[in-house]
């Protein structure tokens, strides 16, 4: 399980606006990708094209390709819901779905579709995902509680639960931590260390010591101004990144003297 | 005495806080004191009937023998208003807020709006002339295959003038008031959550039904008591609408009444008892409503833990 990810002359338009030009990266399976920039420069934009997300947002579309080992996410006759199932999302703001129960959280991907999952089954993928999101020892005694009423750490943990209870090939975070404090962050960080061993992990943060310490490699996104499209500058592995970039920008950005 | 440097020191803010807070709870109590105003002006009125001697009150049997039938046929008119309105609103809002194409939503949108701001003596001009004579033929229909339940024996009406017509043209009334509050709501869902259910591999009608839906709810049963209040108080479309007669259980045949339609057609010719018997009936339909939506108001309280709310 775990597949690679590889853009091709990717542009994204927000109706008219080109938000993102010209994107080409290849993305291995089994790694955790790290896409840094400046706010405004279309990382947010780029990770919702690798599952189709941005197609919810009105207006949003593509030109070019996105392949999923090999196979295009944007041909015709693919559906949406198939590659979101592939492609697994975790969002910024944590995002549990308020009326259903923790445990009812973690199946809600697995029941869809049609799909039906016995009780032991069931329960199994529910301990399982919830060790393998760090969440078991915390929530054990309470499955049936509403996830709302956890603290947002947990909440964020409980959402990382969700998607690979799924068992997505991809996981794409969108700054998972940035809701969240340093205690709950580092314990995120853990969890992403540990999902690469059976995910392919794609994550958009600001934080740049957050990109040091979880990925293999690292995106520069940089945009020339405002209304401009954004662009990959520079991708290389995360320790050239920091230490050596061959690019003046990402230079400038890694090292603080950057806006 | 010390001072306290955080002590409140009256100034502006405050005192715009002040007011604010003074002419909402005003208003509050002002809406307090006018439901309980309403509510002894109809019990004042409405006592010489409990006090009269039964023989006396329409009907010959007392005020229950008199309400109980009408009070039935309230309700049966209601019910049947709702039961169609109800999933046809729903079913509506959502896709005007989640299928149709933008500008087709907006139009739609608003069509529904002006719906609700027609007079009711329309609809029961349109009941009466169109709907009516129209259902005849189903529910002869009706009678012939399925008279064997209770609710659709016959012979059938042959002017269509029965309860379920009424029912019928109080779903067309309530079904913009469901409507447009439901899309209200299924506009707001958080797209957070909407987002959550589709980055997981839903279809867009399970991301309704795990995201759309559960946030609405309180939300729709709101929109369905407003409605629900129509269809009680509604009188002039009943009136025109339906031919009147005892309680019977067919709803395909003449008879029945509810509170309101018979209110409206005693009332002008009404005087001493009976006029006390009709405000006792306007007394129970109050009550009613106020027990309806008490009811409602348990059903969201129960889910409040999963609210999302906390
Ligand atoms: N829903 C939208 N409709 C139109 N334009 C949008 C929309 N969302 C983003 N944009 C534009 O696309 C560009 C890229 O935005 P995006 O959110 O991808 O940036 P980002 O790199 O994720 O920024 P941040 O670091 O602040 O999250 C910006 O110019 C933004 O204004
Ligand atoms: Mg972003």
């Amino acid at each position: 399980m775990s597949k690679r990810i590889d853009v091709k002359d990717l542009n994204v338009y927000y109706s008219k606006f080109l938000a993102v030009e010209d994107v080409n990266i290849e993305i291995e399976a089994k790694s955790v990708t790290a896409f840094i920039g400046p706010s405004g420069c279309g990382k947010s934009t780029f990770l919702r094209t690798l599952n189709r997300m941005h197609e919810v947002i009105p207006g949003g579309r593509v030109e070019g390709e996105v392949l999923l080992d090999g196979d295009n996410l944007y041909e015709s006759g693919v559906d949406p819901v198939t590659v979101r199932s592939q492609i697994g999302m975790v969002f910024q703001r944590p995002n549990p779905f308020p009326t259903m129960s923790i445990k009812d959280n973690v199946l809600a991907g697995v029941k869809l579709n049609g799909k039906k999952i016995s009780r032991s089954d069931a329960d199994s993928l529910v301990e399982k995902s919830l060790r393998g999101a760090n969440l078991w020892n915390e929530v054990k005694d309470r499955l049936d509680k509403p996830g709302s009423g956890l603290s947002g750490g947990q909440q964020q943990r409980l959402c990382i639960a969700r998607t690979i209870a799924v068992k997505p090939q991809v996981i794409l975070m969108d700054e998972p931590c940035s809701a969240l404090d340093p205690i709950s962050t580092l314990a995120i960080e853990d969890l992403i260390n540990e999902l690469k061993s059976e995910f392919t992990v794609v994550i958009v943060t600001h934080n740049m010591q957050q990109a040091a310490r979880v990925s293999d490699k690292t995106a520069f996104f940089n945009i020339a101004g405002t209304g401009k499209p954004g662009k990959l500058i520079e991708y290389a592995e995360t320790a050239t990144i920091f230490s050596n970039p061959a690019v003046k920008a990402t230079e400038d950005y890694v090292s603080g003297r950057f806006g | 005495m010390t001072t306290n440097a955080l002590r409140r020191n009256g100034s502006k803010g405050q005192a715009g806080d002040k007011i604010f807070s003074g002419a909402a709870l005003g208003a509050g109590i002002l809406i307090l004191a006018t439901l309980l105003a309403v509510a002894i002006f109809l019990f004042i009125q409405a006592l010489p009937t409990f006090t009269a001697d039964p023989t006396l009150v329409s009907g010959g049997e007392g005020f229950l023998a008199y309400i109980f039938p009408i009070v039935i046929g309230t309700v049966i008119a209601a019910a049947i208003a709702l039961l169609i309105a109800t999933p046809v609103g729903i079913a509506v809002a959502l896709f005007i807020s989640h299928y149709a194409p933008r500008r087709l939503a907006a139009g739609l949108g608003y069509v529904i709006d002006l719906l609700a701001a027609i007079p009711s003596v329309i609809y029961g001009a349109w009941g009466y002339l169109v709907l009516a004579p129209a259902l005849v033929p189903s529910f002869q229909w009706l009678a012939e295959n399925l008279g064997f339940i209770p609710v659709f024996a016959g012979p059938a009406s042959q002017t269509g003038k029965t309860i379920l017509t009424a029912g019928i043209v109080l779903a067309v009334m309530v079904l913009p008031i469901i409507t447009s509050l439901s899309r209200e709501i299924f506009l707001q869902t958080p797209k957070l959550h909407e987002e959550a259910a589709l980055a997981l591999g839903a279809t867009r009608w399970e991301m309704i039904t795990m995201s759309v839906l559960p946030f609405a709810r309180p939300g729709i049963i709101s929109a369905v008591m407003l409605g629900l209040g129509r269809a009680l108080g509604e009188t002039m479309a009943v009136a025109l609408v339906l031919s009147t007669g005892g309680l019977i259980p067919s709803l395909i045949k003449s008879g029945n009444q509810t509170i309101a339609a018979e209110i409206a057609l005693n009332f002008p010719e009404a005087f001493g008892l009976r006029l006390a018997e009709l405000i006792a009936a306007g007394l129970v339909l109050f009550v009613i409503t106020l027990v309806v939506n008490l009811i409602a108001r348990a059903i969201i309280a129960r889910h409040k833990e999963f609210s999302g709310a906390n």
